[in-house]
């Protein structure tokens, strides 16, 4: 609680003009990537959205790395393994909400499942009634 | 319709027709006053303000957390004898005496006060006590902070009391499901004060989470590597995980719950787009990892109590460790056995049981090293080691009928039984309660400077352990009948013998409960002859225990090195336990302030605003909060440093007494206390 006791309480790095100015490139750069990919059109829409995906998620580590001075030094290893036991955590969460909201969606025979709208929901339609049809017959 | 001034409030909010709730408020008002009049006679208000209301030290927080925790037991307690007796008598034709919604409003208070404002307080005060002595550190990394978790679960827990007198509690049970907790449904302040209670109290338990982590991280003793960490220390450790992982969704979940009905949102709604479905998943994903939030600190009260009166070294210590980060993740991929009958699928419902089943083992794995430590050991069969043994058998029965529902097929038949009911009972009541009990015994010399009466103790434990036998037994038979939840009136004859002994059941608990009060008084009456002169009352092995009773308020004069992981007996071995240091230093010490307290009357006056619709006073209370956090932060002079002579002097006298009772100041018998372990 002395006034100078907090500046390297923390045992990270702080990071140098350098690093702060890398990280902020990278960032932009990662941002106009899936911008350009979006107004070019160049690509089919599938491979946009993998474009978009894989962008953000360098991005997120680009943040951690350069803003948050994450990295494998020893000083650091307790936020890293903090993070990682944010990050699995968290895909748990996430995941497994969207896992199971989406089965009990199809479960309830939502129209825009069941009766698929074009293309690809038709065979989670079809897997969907096939489910049921099990459940029914058990 | 709302007026400005008030709100939704008039004076119709206050039932006055209702005999049994005004006979309550009377009384508890009554008490209440008789404590402020008892304050005032003796001339104790100053005392009471500067030495507790304002205190940052994480020992007298510790204390009123606790003090909290067993108010709210009572409270809690007179909704569950309630709720017996009702049941006891309202088969066919009989009505009871209660009605049903009146009824719904009591066990829905019963869950959220058992759980939020008795559970989680009472392990967070004796946490508070006891971790940073164990990891030999002089407070918490944020004792201002501390101070403010305390006054917002305080004052969460005086919203559920008001309630009682002005407007009424929820109904939608502890869990407030939508639609039922949506404004349409009820449009009362009932559901409001469940959200503002749970959400005002779950920020402070959440400032809790990450004071507590942060202290363990970064204020341990030097030598204090991880695995030497008390095993104690290390069950708050994990639990503090849980507390920052889970309870931010808490949040944004009773956040969501709040704009549905405050701004006409539909997050859960059934039409325009919502999903009331989303509401449970995100309810349990709080709600389960926070069962193992109650549970996992007694987990580590009964591997404290087990190793110090069986004077061994605890049995497994690594094993100990990695189950309690096993379960830390585990916890969070069970949710969905709270609604298998939700609606997913085969896979979905596979998927969640097979992970319920999977996290029984390394809670079987505890149950082992527990059983193992005792083995060969030279156990005394104190209060706290009876309760540890009730817990033992008690959860074990408690955690088979967990796995037995951890099969989807049977949870169809059980979900929402009164076996669901009797399963987590017997999993919270032993497997927290009984270790809250424990840990109160165990610490309560530390914290006070006097042992508890082993007599009333064991008469406390006797009532409570046949009674909670005799209450919920019967629960598992009537799930087996067919009997549902939360019923105020059944029409199955078959079913009242059984609900009449689990009311007897209850009877025989409240004679435990009047066995502590007793206890108590009676400990308190003997403090003389039940003092505890070294500070070590028990033959510990942590460093708590090095520190005189109660201790001095920078516990420790000189911060110890650790070389063991039973610090303390790795000390008495040596034989340095009680050394002086050769020259005091002057301590480092947070300064106390009134801004928690005051932050918290604030929160209060917000959260009841809120409540009752009153913008002017919520923007006002708000307004309060954040001008007080901000002049609080510009004061500079949170510190200040005891001069070394003043902790000699403190240190002298502790020694002084030592010395005068006959103390040697080193352990008197040294027991052949690692004979066991080669």
């Amino acid at each position: 609680m002395q006034p100078h006791a907090h500046a390297d309480a923390s045992g990270a790095s702080h990071g140098t003009l350098k690093s702060y100015l890398t990280g902020f490139v990278l960032s932009i750069i990662l941002t106009v990537i899936p911008f350009g990919l979006v107004m070019s059109g160049a690509l089919p829409a599938g491979w946009i959205l993998v474009g978009i995906f894989l962008a953000a998620i360098v991005q997120i580590l680009v943040h951690m790395h350069y803003f948050l001075h994450l990295d494998t030094s020893s000083e650091q290893r307790w936020n890293v393994m903090a993070m990682a036991y944010t990050v699995l955590i968290i895909a748990t969460l996430v995941g497994g909400s969207i896992w199971i909201m989406y089965n009990t969606r199809i479960r309830m025979m939502d129209a825009s499942l069941m009766a698929g709208t074009p293309a690809a929901p038709a065979a989670t339609a079809a897997a969907a009634s096939r489910d049921m049809a099990g459940m029914d017959a058990r | 319709m709302d007026s400005a001034l008030f709100g939704k409030l008039t004076v119709s909010a206050i039932p006055f027709d209702n005999a049994i709730v005004m006979w309550t408020v009377g009384v508890a008002l009554t008490m209440g006053a008789v404590i402020l009049g008892l304050v005032t006679y003796y001339g104790k208000w100053s005392y009471l303000w500067k030495e507790w209301l304002t205190s940052v030290d994480h020992k007298r927080i510790g204390v009123m957390y606790v003090i909290l925790a067993l108010v709210m037991l009572l409270r809690g307690f007179a909704d569950a004898i309630m709720m017996r007796a009702q049941q006891a008598v309202a088969e066919g034709p009989s009505q009871g005496y209660l009605p049903p919604y009146h009824y719904d409003q009591i066990f829905s208070a019963h869950g959220t006060i058992m759980i939020i404002f008795v559970a989680m307080p009472f392990f967070i005060g004796l946490m508070n006590i006891a971790v940073p002595l164990q990891i030999g550190a002089r407070d918490v990394a944020f004792p201002f902070m501390n101070a403010i978790s305390l006054w917002l679960t305080v004052i969460s827990a005086a919203l559920v009391m008001v309630s009682l007198g002005v407007g009424d509690f929820s109904h939608a049970g502890w869990t407030g499901y939508p639609p039922l907790s949506e404004s349409q449904y009820s449009p009362g302040p009932g559901v409001d004060y469940w959200i503002w209670s749970l959400q005002l109290g779950g920020i402070g338990t959440l400032m809790t989470g990450i004071n507590f982590f942060v202290t363990i991280v970064k204020m341990r003793a030097p030598g204090m590597t991880y695995m030497k960490m008390p095993v104690f220390t290390w069950a708050i450790f994990v639990t503090t995980a849980l507390i920052m992982m889970a309870f931010p969704v808490l949040t944004v979940t009773l956040g969501l719950l709040t704009l549905d009905r405050y701004l006409g949102m539909h997050f859960f709604t059934n039409n325009l787009g919502g999903n009331l479905m989303m509401f449970p998943n995100l309810f349990w994903i709080w709600g389960h990892p926070e069962v193992y939030i109650v549970i996992l600190p007694a987990f580590g009260m009964f591997s404290e109590v087990v190793a110090t009166f069986s004077q061994k070294r605890l049995f497994g210590y690594h094993s100990m460790i990695y189950a309690s980060i096993a379960i830390g993740v585990l916890s969070f991929a069970v949710w969905l056995h709270h609604f298998f009958t939700m609606g997913a699928g085969a896979d979905v419902n596979a998927f969640f049981g097979i992970a319920t089943m999977i996290i029984a083992v390394p809670t079987g794995v505890k149950i082992f090293n527990w059983l193992f430590t005792m083995y060969r050991g030279r156990v005394q069969f104190t209060t706290p080691v009876l309760w540890t043994l009730a817990f033992i058998v008690t959860f074990t029965i408690g955690g088979m009928t967990g796995v037995l529902m951890s099969v989807p097929a049977a949870d169809f038949v059980l979900h929402n039984s009164e076996f669901l009911v009797a399963h987590f009972h017997n999993m919270l009541i032993p497997g927290a309660l009984f270790g809250y009990f424990a840990g109160y015994a165990y610490w309560f010399p530390k914290a006070f400077g006097f042992r508890l009466d082993e007599k009333w103790g064991k008469r406390a434990f006797w009532a409570w352990a046949i009674g909670f036998l005799v209450a919920f037994m019967p629960l598992y038979a009537l799930g087996f009948m067919g009997m549902p939840r939360r019923l105020s009136h059944y029409d199955n004859p078959a079913w009242q013998p059984y609900l009449e002994v689990a009311a007897a059941g209850a009877a025989i608990i409240f004679v435990g409960i009047v066995c502590q009060v007793m206890q108590l008084i009676v400990s308190i009456k003997n403090r003389a002859a039940l003092r505890d002169v070294t500070g070590d009352p028990w033959n510990g092995h942590t460093l708590e225990w090095a520190v005189a009773s109660p201790p001095p308020f920078y516990n420790f004069a000189e911060i110890p090195v650790v070389h063991d992981l039973d610090a303390f007996t790795d000390m008495k071995e040596k034989g340095i336990a009680y050394q002086r240091p050769a020259k005091y230093r002057d301590i480092h010490m947070p300064r106390n302030t009134p801004a928690g307290f005051i932050i918290g009357m604030f929160a209060f006056s917000f959260g009841f605003a809120m409540i009752w619709y009153i913008w002017w006073l919520a923007l006002a209370s708000a307004f309060g909060m954040l001008i007080t956090l901000i002049v609080r932060s510009l004061n500079d002079n949170v510190d200040y440093y005891v001069p070394a002579a003043e902790v000699e002097r403190i240190e002298n006298e502790h020694h002084r007494q030592m010395a005068d009772a006959g103390a040697t100041g080193v352990n008197a018998e040294p027991a052949p206390y690692f004979a066991h372990q080669v």
